[in-house]
Order: C-alpha cells, then sequence, then structure tokens
C-alpha cells in the first residue's frame, strides 16, 4: 500500500504495526486528498518519499508520526514546567522586584529629579560637554513630546538588565578564561543564545513565568544581552601579554593578586566593549520583550504595527535609537578614558 | 674576579633535563643513554631543551649563561625560580632543592630570594613607574606608604629621578627597563636573575645598562644570573662563563680561560670575531713569575687589558712589563707574547683545540 512496507514486512513487524494500527495517528491531509479524490498513491520513482516519519507511519500505523515529537517535546516540558517553576520562581524573584523597582523609582521622582541626575552621571563617566549636550537635546526633545515615562521605562528596564548581566557575566568570563574545559562546555550555549531568534525564547518562559510578571522579560533580556560581555571578559583575560603574567609569577604573586592587580585591569578596555555590546543587546530585545508585556517604547513599537499608527511607530523607533545612541557614546567614551589611562 | 673558586656556591644546578612535548618521561632514558636533539625530534618527537646541566653559580658573582637562540638560556634561567618544572635534575638554592618545594615555599622563594628582569621588560602598563618598582614589595603585601620610599630610593639609584608618577609607556625602553632593574632591586633578594635583559635595547644605551650593572654589583654583590646571545656583553659582565648550545653545556669557566682555551669547534667559532685586545687581560697572558727580569719597560696591572698595555708600549715588541698586584709583582709580560695571544687560532692551538682540529 504505502511505499515503505517492505521495510516492516522484512523486519517481520507486521503484527506489531497491525497491532497498533488501532490507535493510528489522524490520518494526515495528503493520504485524504488522496482518498477522497479516489487514487492511489502515485508509485513513479519520481515521487518517492524521503523515510521520514510520516512516510513510514503510512506504511505502518504503530510507527509514530512526526509530529508526534514536537508534541512530545511540549508534553515532556509541561510535565516538568512544574517542578522547574518551584525552583526557579524564588530564584528569579528578586528580578521581578528590581525591575518593578526601578520602574517605580524613575516614573515616581520628579523629571526635575531624574533629567539632573542623568546628566550628571553621563558627565561623570564620559566628562565630555559634546555628549552631555547631546543627551540633554535627546532627553529633553523625547519629553517634550510626551514621551518621557516610556522612555525612561526603557532605560530603567536596561540598567537593571544591563547591570545584572555584568554582574553575572564578568564572573562566568573569568571562568572561562580559567579552564579550557568550562570554555569548552560554555561556548556552544554561548553560540546558542547569540543565534537563537529572541521571539523562540520566549515561548518556554511564557509558559514558566506569568506574562504579568516583569522577570519573564527581565529574563529574556538577559539571556540575550550577557553573551558578548562574557565572551570579551574571557577573551580580555586570554589576551593580557605573556610576560607580564610570567612576571608576575616571578615576583610570586598569587592566583588572587594576579587575577585583581593584572588581568582584570589589563582586561578591562575588553570588558566594557563587552558591557557596550551588552547594552545595546538589551535595548535591541527590550522591544521584542514588549510582546510579553514589557513597558517603555517597544510598546509604543507595537502599537504602530498592531493599529497601523505610522507615526507613532516611526517616533518611538527614533526614540529607541536616540537612546541606543546616548547609551552608546556614553559606554565608549567611559572606555576611551580607561584606554587613555593605560596606553596614552 | 679571578678568586670565584673559593666562593660559596649560591645556587647549584644537579644533573638538570628538560624534554618538551607529550610524555617526557618515557623519553628521559634514551636521553640520558645520549640520544641527540635531532634523533629525538625524528623519531619522538620530542624536543630536548636542556641536557644534563651541571652548573655551580657562585655567591656574590655574575654568572652568564650564553648560547644562540634554541640554546635552551632562557628555559634554563626559568628553570632557577621554576617558572618551568624540569623533567629530571635538582636545582639547589643553598642547599635546599627547589624543585621539591610546594607552592607556598616556591612562592616565599619568589618574594624573598630571588628577582628577575626581563628581556622585553614585562612592566604593568596600568600602574605608574613608581607602584611598578615596588611591585615586589606589594606583592608580599607591604602597605603603599613603606615600599614608596624604597621604590623611589631605587629609582634614584638607576638614574630614574621625578619619573615615579608616569606611566611605563611614558619610557624609553632603556629607561623602562631601569625601572625593570629597580622593580628587582627593591625586593633586596640575593639573588637576581636577568633573561636577555639588555637585548631589546640600543647598543649604547646597552654599554649604558651594562656599566649600571657593574656599578650596582660592586656595591651590592648580589648573585646575578644573567643570560644572553652577546659574547661581547657576556664577556664583560662574566665572572663565570657558561657555554650552552643544542641544551647542554659546551664549557664553563672564567672567561679568560674560555677565550685561551676554547675546548670545542662551536666556542672557536663564537670568540672568532671578538675584539681580543679589549677583553684578555694581562693576567692570562704573563709568564708567572716574581723574579724581575732585565730591561723592564715599566709596570702594568695583573688586570689590565691589552689595549691598554699596546697603547702603553706604543706598538713596540720588544718590551718586557712587570705585572704587578696588590703593589707586589706576580708575574712578567712579554709583549711578543701578548701579540701571539690576539691571533685567535694560535691561542687555540696550545690549547684543547689543537686535538679537535
Amino acid at each position: 500500500m504505502a511505499t515503505y512496507d517492505f521495510v516492516f514486512r522484512s523486519l517481520g513487524l507486521e503484527d506489531w504495526c497491525t497491532a497498533g494500527g488501532d490507535n493510528a495517528a489522524p490520518m494526515s491531509m495528503d493520504a485524504l486528498i488522496a482518498q477522497s479524490s479516489g487514487q492511489e498513491a502515485s508509485t513513479s520513482i519520481w515521487d518517492l518519499p524521503f523515510p521520514s516519519m510520516d512516510a513510514l507511519n503510512d506504511a505502518c500505523a504503530a510507527f509514530p508520526q512526526s509530529r508526534n515529537v514536537t508534541l512530545g517535546l511540549e508534553n515532556g516540558f509541561l510535565a516538568v514546567k512544574d517542578s522547574i517553576s518551584v525552583v526557579l520562581d524564588p530564584i528569579t524573584q528578586p528580578l521581578s522586584w528590581m525591575l518593578e523597582g526601578a520602574l517605580y523609582g524613575i516614573l515616581n521622582t520628579p523629571w526635575w529629579i531624574v533629567i539632573p541626575a542623568l546628566m550628571l552621571i553621563v558627565w561623570m563617566v564620559s566628562k565630555s560637554w559634546q555628549l552631555l549636550t547631546f543627551v540633554a537635546i535627546s532627553i529633553g526633545g523625547l519629553a517634550f513630546i510626551d514621551y518621557y515615562s516610556y522612555a525612561m521605562q526603557t532605560l530603567a528596564i536596561i540598567m537593571v538588565c544591563a547591570f545584572l548581566c555584568v554582574l553575572f557575566g564578568v564572573p562566568i568570563g573569568i571562568a572561562m578564561s580559567r579552564s579550557d574545559r568550562m570554555r569548552a562546555g560554555t561556548i556552544p550555549i554561548l553560540d546558542m543564545l547569540q543565534t537563537l531568534p529572541p521571539f523562540v525564547y520566549l515561548i518556554p518562559l511564557i509558559f514558566l513565568f506569568s506574562v504579568t510578571e516583569p522577570k519573564l522579560y527581565g529574563i529574556a533580556i538577559i539571556l540575550y544581552a550577557i553573551v558578548p560581555v562574557i565572551r570579551l571578559t574571557d577573551l580580555g583575560i586570554r589576551m593580557v601579554d605573556e610576560s607580564v603574567i610570567e612576571a608576575a609569577d616571578a615576583f610570586g604573586m598569587t592566583d588572587r593578586q594576579k587575577l585583581y592587580g593584572v588581568q582584570i585591569p589589563l582586561a578591562l578596555p575588553n570588558i566594557m566593549a563587552g558591557v557596550n555590546q551588552t547594552i545595546m543587546m538589551s535595548l535591541a530585545m527590550v522591544v521584542i520583550a514588549s510582546l510579553v508585556s514589557a513597558p517603555g517604547l517597544g510598546v509604543l513599537v507595537l502599537r504602530g504595527i498592531n493599529n497601523l499608527e505610522l507615526g507613532v511607530g516611526l517616533i518611538s523607533g527614533l526614540g529607541i535609537v536616540l537612546l541606543a545612541v546616548m547609551l552608546d557614546r556614553t559606554t565608549k567614551a567611559a572606555l576611551n578614558r580607561i584606554n587613555a589611562a593605560q596606553k596614552g | 674576579m679571578n678568586t670565584s673558586s673559593d666562593k660559596k656556591t649560591k645556587i647549584a644546578i644537579r644533573e638538570l633535563y628538560k624534554i618538551f612535548g607529550a610524555d617526557p618521561e618515557s623519553v628521559l632514558p634514551l636521553v640520558k643513554d645520549g640520544m641527540s636533539k635531532a634523533e629525538l625530534m625524528e623519531n619522538h618527537r620530542h624536543v630536548l631543551g636542556l641536557n644534563n646541566i651541571n652548573v655551580d653559580i657562585k655567591e656574590g658573582d655574575i654568572t652568564v649563561m650564553m648560547g644562540l637562540s634554541g640554546s635552551g638560556k632562557s628555559t634554563l634561567i626559568r628553570h632557577i625560580n621554576r617558572l618551568i618544572e624540569p623533567t629530571a635534575g635538582r636545582v639547589e638554592l643553598d642547599g635546599t632543592d627547589i624543585v621539591e618545594m610546594n607552592e607556598k615555599e616556591l612562592r616565599h622563594l619568589r618574594r624573598e630570594e630571588m628577582s628577575m628582569v626581563f628581556q622585553h621588560f614585562a612592566l604593568l602598563p596600568h600602574r605608574t613607574v613608581l607602584e611598578n618598582a615596588g611591585m615586589a614589595l606589594d606583592v608580599r603585601g607591604v602597605p603603599r606608604a613603606e615600599f614608596e620610599s624604597e621604590a623611589n630610593k631605587w629609582l634614584d639609584r638607576v638614574g630614574l629621578q621625578g619619573v615615579g608618577d608616569q606611566y611605563p609607556h611614558q619610557l624609553s625602553g632603556g629607561m623602562q627597563q631601569r625601572v625593570g632593574i629597580a622593580r628587582a632591586l627593591s625586593s633586596n633578594s640575593p639573588v637576581m636573575l636577568m633573561d636577555e635583559a639588555f637585548s631589546a635595547l640600543d647598543p649604547l644605551i646597552r654599554t649604558d645598562m651594562q656599566d649600571l650593572l657593574l656599578d650596582l654589583q660592586e656595591e651590592l654583590q648580589k648573585t646575578v644570573v644573567f643570560i644572553s646571545h652577546d659574547l661581547d656583553e657576556a664577556l664583560k659582565l662574566a665572572d663565570h662563563l657558561v657555554i650552552l648550545n643544542q641544551g647542554h653545556v659546551v664549557q664553563q669557566g672564567e672567561p679568560q680561560e674560555i677565550l685561551m682555551k676554547p675546548n670545542d669547534p662551536y666556542i672557536v667559532d663564537f670568540i672568532s670575531d671578538i675584539n681580543r685586545a679589549r677583553v684578555l687581560r694581562v693576567r692570562s697572558v704573563m709568564e708567572e713569575t716574581t723574579q724581575r727580569p732585565e730591561n723592564v719597560a715599566g709596570e702594568v696591572d695583573y688586570d689590565d687589558n691589552l689595549e691598554s698595555v699596546i697603547a702603553r708600549s706604543e706598538g713596540q715588541t720588544g718590551l718586557t712589563y712587570c705585572v704587578m698586584r696588590n703593589g707586589e709583582q706576580v708575574g712578567v709580560l712579554k709583549m711578543t707574547d701578548l701579540v701571539k695571544a690576539l691571533v685567535p687560532t694560535a691561542a687555540a692551538a696550545d690549547g684543547l683545540r689543537s686535538g679537535a682540529a
């Protein structure tokens, strides 16, 4: 009847097939069309199907269909989901608190405190009048068209997530730089995190956490944005001049003295470049995360798409660009100051 | 300079082997049975780094280890403070085997007993010159207020006044290496290891630094192990010269002796190009006698080099000089002997080389 009947016949599995035939999977669309048109599936060599799960299922009803794979994964995930939640929920709860706190703080502090405070940070980090002027005009402009609260929400989320990325990413990077085995184990995970389409993170997270909880988008952003800071910390420490390390050894430095006195200071330019990239990536993710209730400019972008409100979408998109430029220039100015201190 | 034999041995290197490769232990017996470096590479894919090294390093001497690149000299100096682990053998400091030390003892050794100067300076680029100079003390946990004066003292001593607040990249190569030397000196360790310390510097600055080292050595009397690929430098600095080739010691001894009696074609090649008149000293050429000869043209010092004697004789070869040491006559120098000693092959011919050649 089907192309791969012979496989099961030759293996002597016909009994198993017919026994399992009772609970056969639903008929596929192809088979339905073929049945309704009254034709047997053609047997020309040109139409030889790949021996996929569906083709084998045609031959033997007891053989699982390919949709059982995704279904199985789904059921498996749902089965363990509750126990994962029991562990993950309390661990990640502080993330929710931090995000809620940051959003509450930045929205309930009057603008005439928040804006000068931001300016002060920019000045301390960059010591550049030009940058300060640019930031003042950008934030002023966004506030003037009443996008202030959206922009500040986005900024608060990024600050919290980038801070946590650095907090976890730098130690992971250091551990990677010290152990080749750790590095070999971590790199595939980093590669996966970096290339997995951002939307895909959201699916399992939605199952694990309630959509109303801030930690849902917080985790999505951190997973996506933590990669560069880990990679560049590892790279930076590995690139420290070997002769300097040798000198440190020759003068009897302990591993700890070497790490804090030599390796981290010399890797700092690379680590800062990683922090810059991490901030940029969290900004990219915060827009996507608005799909799962992350507040901020992303919500407006989403509104623009959903309701075809061209102006709202464009302006909020530009607002994100402005935020990105501000954050990028500020962190780069900090990086340059570190470089200047080290290499003149 | 000539009395090294009665000094105490500070560091004794005994039957030291180093083989690089996947399983050095397995090929060690082959090397001990005399397999050559080339053969070991060809048949067993292991690199013979050091082959049965035995050297006595005397207290207060400058011991120079010399060889071309690949001769194993940098590998050897790193065994002295165990930056490289030996495959077999012992390195004894005052009778204690360094190879047997645990991590804590080794750290103590590196902090208190030995300091090191590197070819490419290896200063910490993010710390000021002063902090670099005080690094050895900082590592030991001496608070900044205390090590600052010590670091400043040594920076002044190596001729770097008033640059303490600058960063290493703001200094020239010669100045950076002065910082490297100040860093090693401020640790007050009795042993100082210098790995091609002056090789990366310009010739003029190199001469300056050599003079600085000799000057400091006169005052401090440290045990210095100096690595060099430059024979002139080695002859200028060495109390004891060790010549390495392909990972083994070809000849070691007082530089004058090696110069007068090279025992290997490799060394003859090495010394054929140097200015012998400047390097050889009267004591190596003189005839030992306390009898005063007739027609003495004058007195020369035991440690004078031949160049200065030639200058005094104004080129006349018929003269005879009395050789004096601490005011007493110890020998006689005939100008004809002096001139003969200037010819490398003639000098080698009465040495061990006559059999080899």
